[in-house]
């Protein structure tokens, strides 16, 4: 794996394999290391014990899936119905509602949220003002830092039927449109806000791997008779293209998990036809409706799509560029 | 040096206009949610209000301010900020510095116990029912516990912490001092720079969430001022009884919301310019070192 791909991968799966390092391990096995080392395992006590509770347990607590779950009863599940839960979600059209609606909003977010960043990053990167430069990055950077309900309060506040983008439409000569209320805008609203609020944070990668390009190699570019264009073809997309497929392995494998926070701030039984995703019909049939079992089946559903998707994206990288995660 | 050709300096004309459109396009939400929650209702209903307040007044700062409710959440945010980010300090800390070591026997498991849960959780139900039934609700904990270490902070620190001389710490243990003596004071000493970092991380994670209190408090007194927030957008939104009442709800909260809007993100926007450069060089210490 070349080094440019390491820096462009953030959560860091590229790990040392668990095989030890190449100093052999201390003679004397376990009980050895234990007794010299007891000082440091003693304080990965508590951080192992947060990851059983907080994150395995729950991976376990999935077979409520497959099991009857009664309110007050063990979390685990009374008795065993096998893929009742399943065939009863397979069978609801909700469900095929909501599966459609997050392949559509995972697909523009993946169309739309992904290259733009790298748009984004080439043009910052041809300023050739740095003080201009670090201007824009900062403001771009700005809606990264706050909070999702910020993000959601400003966009309605924004496109409500008083709002700025209506009294805008009302000089055009437009009729007020009921934005928030109309099933379809919600793809559009939630596809832009989420533009507005990751565009700039998301070039960061990128512009740090177009430093790492050699000069040098715009130099024989140029000398080679290259313009403009086709030194950025020939020369910064290559340069940046392991950062642009992790990136994208990434945003692949979060794809079923399209903002869940987001779409439950912005949608409203009006525009459910459109919104409601998986996990918000998983909150709703199990938080709201206390239908446990039910929910929990749906969400190990997307769980599990969203794990082949990602797997797949890294092995398909990995066979045809060489670039992967792990 | 060549003159730059003519089509080059277009191109430059044509990227600073789509930058500059960029900015606009960024800032304006904000300079105008400022300029509402100084305006007259009236005028913000008639589409005045652009850049700049119309019809100043603070009468909505006021009616905000003398919400008790609205203090307490605020209050609320604070505690749960301040709670939650010294328990995911300590444990990040603590295993951080565990899985720095490389010559530990079993350390390939440790760190394979965290990055797994990067790919694979258990997902909302599970959860949910996890902390209703260890008795977390209703308390700090259950904000606190569930969130206690990010695997990508936890990585970050890792990182640094491997990156430190280790013929300090061998030299410390000669001296006598023990695991626990050397990261107190040998180690967390020279890292300052990235304690400081992954304490304003876990700060701004925890200021903004909103979703774990919205999930296991029962009471608007125990609410943060995010869910407070959310409740005023859902009230002036909710299409549930869309209709007369919705125009009536909005039409109180325009104002109300722009004012509780800004004050939310005040404290944020405030060190924003200060913090900047941490974020940036965390993130990028995060990719790089991995």
């Amino acid at each position: 794996m070349s080094t440019s791909t390491k820096s462009a991968a953030p959560p860091p799966s590229v790990e040392d394999p668990p095989t030890p390092t190449l100093r052999p391990a201390p003679r004397g096995g376990w009980r050895r290391s234990l007794r010299r080392d007891w000082q440091l395992y003693s304080l990965a006590v508590l951080p192992l014990l947060f990851f059983l509770v907080f994150r395995y347990l729950p991976m376990i607590g999935n077979v409520i899936a497959f099991r009857r779950f009664e309110p007050g009863g063990s979390m685990f599940g009374e008795d065993w119905v096998g893929l009742r839960y399943v065939r009863m979600f397979l069978s609801d059209p909700t469900f095929w509602q909501v599966f459609r609606n997050t392949l559509w909003l995972g697909g523009l977010t993946l169309v739309f949220c992904f290259p733009i960043p790298i748009v984004l990053a080439l043009l910052l990167n041809e300023v050739r003002r740095r003080s201009l430069k670090r201007f824009v990055q900062s403001v771009s950077y700005l809606p990264h830092f706050l909070s999702i309900v910020i993000v959601a309060g400003l966009t309605l506040q924004m496109l409500a039927t008083d709002g700025p983008v209506n009294h805008a439409l009302g000089w055009l000569g437009h009729d007020e449109v009921r934005f928030i209320q109309e099933p379809g805008w919600f793809r559009t609203i939630y596809v832009g806000s989420e533009i507005w609020q990751t565009a700039g944070w998301g070039t960061i990668l990128y512009l740090a791997a177009l430093t790492t390009i050699d000069e040098d190699l715009y130099e024989a570019a140029r000398i080679d008779g290259a313009n403009r264009w086709q030194q950025i073809w020939h020369v910064t997309l290559p340069g940046i293209r392991p950062t642009m497929i992790t990136l994208l392995i990434l945003n692949i494998g979060t794809f079923m998990a399209v903002g869940f926070e987001k779409v439950l701030l912005l949608y409203n039984p009006l525009t459910y036809p459109t919104a409601d995703v998986i996990s918000t019909y998983v909150y709703r049939t199990g938080v709201e409706s206390n239908s446990f079992s039910y929910a929990a089946a749906i969400g190990l559903f997307e769980a599990v799509i969203g794990l082949v998707l990602i797997t797949s994206a890294n092995t398909l990288s990995r066979r045809t560029v060489g670039t992967s995660l792990w | 040096m060549v003159k730059p050709s003519r089509s080059y300096r277009v191109f430059q004309g044509v990227n600073g206009v789509i930058l500059t459109l960029v900015v606009v396009v960024t800032l304006y939400p904000f300079v105008n949610i400022v300029a509402r929650s100084f305006s007259g209702e009236r005028q913000i209903r008639a589409g005045e209000v652009t850049l700049w307040p119309k019809g100043f007044n603070l009468t909505t700062y006021k009616i905000v301010f003398q919400d008790s409710m609205f203090w307490r959440n605020y209050g609320n945010t604070v505690f749960y900020t301040l709670v939650s980010t010294a328990v995911a300090m300590v444990l990040t800390t603590c295993y951080a510095y565990v899985l720095s070591k490389k010559n530990l026997r079993g350390r390939g498991v440790l760190v394979g116990v965290a990055v797994f849960t990067m790919f694979f959780t258990g997902g909302l139900i599970p959860n949910y029912i996890l902390v209703t039934e260890l008795g977390l609700k209703n308390s700090v904990w259950a904000i606190a516990l569930p969130n206690a270490i990010s695997v990508f902070n936890l990585l970050v620190m890792k990182a640094f912490f491997e990156s430190l001389p280790s013929e300090l710490e061998e030299a410390a243990q000669i001296d006598g001092l023990s695991t626990y003596g050397i990261l107190l004071r040998i180690v967390l000493p020279l890292s300052k720079a990235v304690v400081a970092t992954m304490v304003l991380f876990y700060t701004v994670s925890f200021w903004n969430s909103w979703f774990g209190a919205f999930l296991y408090m029962d009471r608007s007194d125990l609410m943060p001022v995010t869910v407070y927030l959310r409740n005023l957008i859902a009230g002036a939104t909710g299409g549930g009884n869309a209709g007369a009442t919705t125009a009536e709800l909005s039409q109180v909260g325009a104002s109300i919301q722009a004012v509780t809007i800004v004050l939310t993100a005040l404290p944020i926007i405030s060190v924003y310019p200060f913090v900047q450069r941490y974020f940036v060089s965390g993130v990028m210490l995060g990719a790089v070192k991995g």
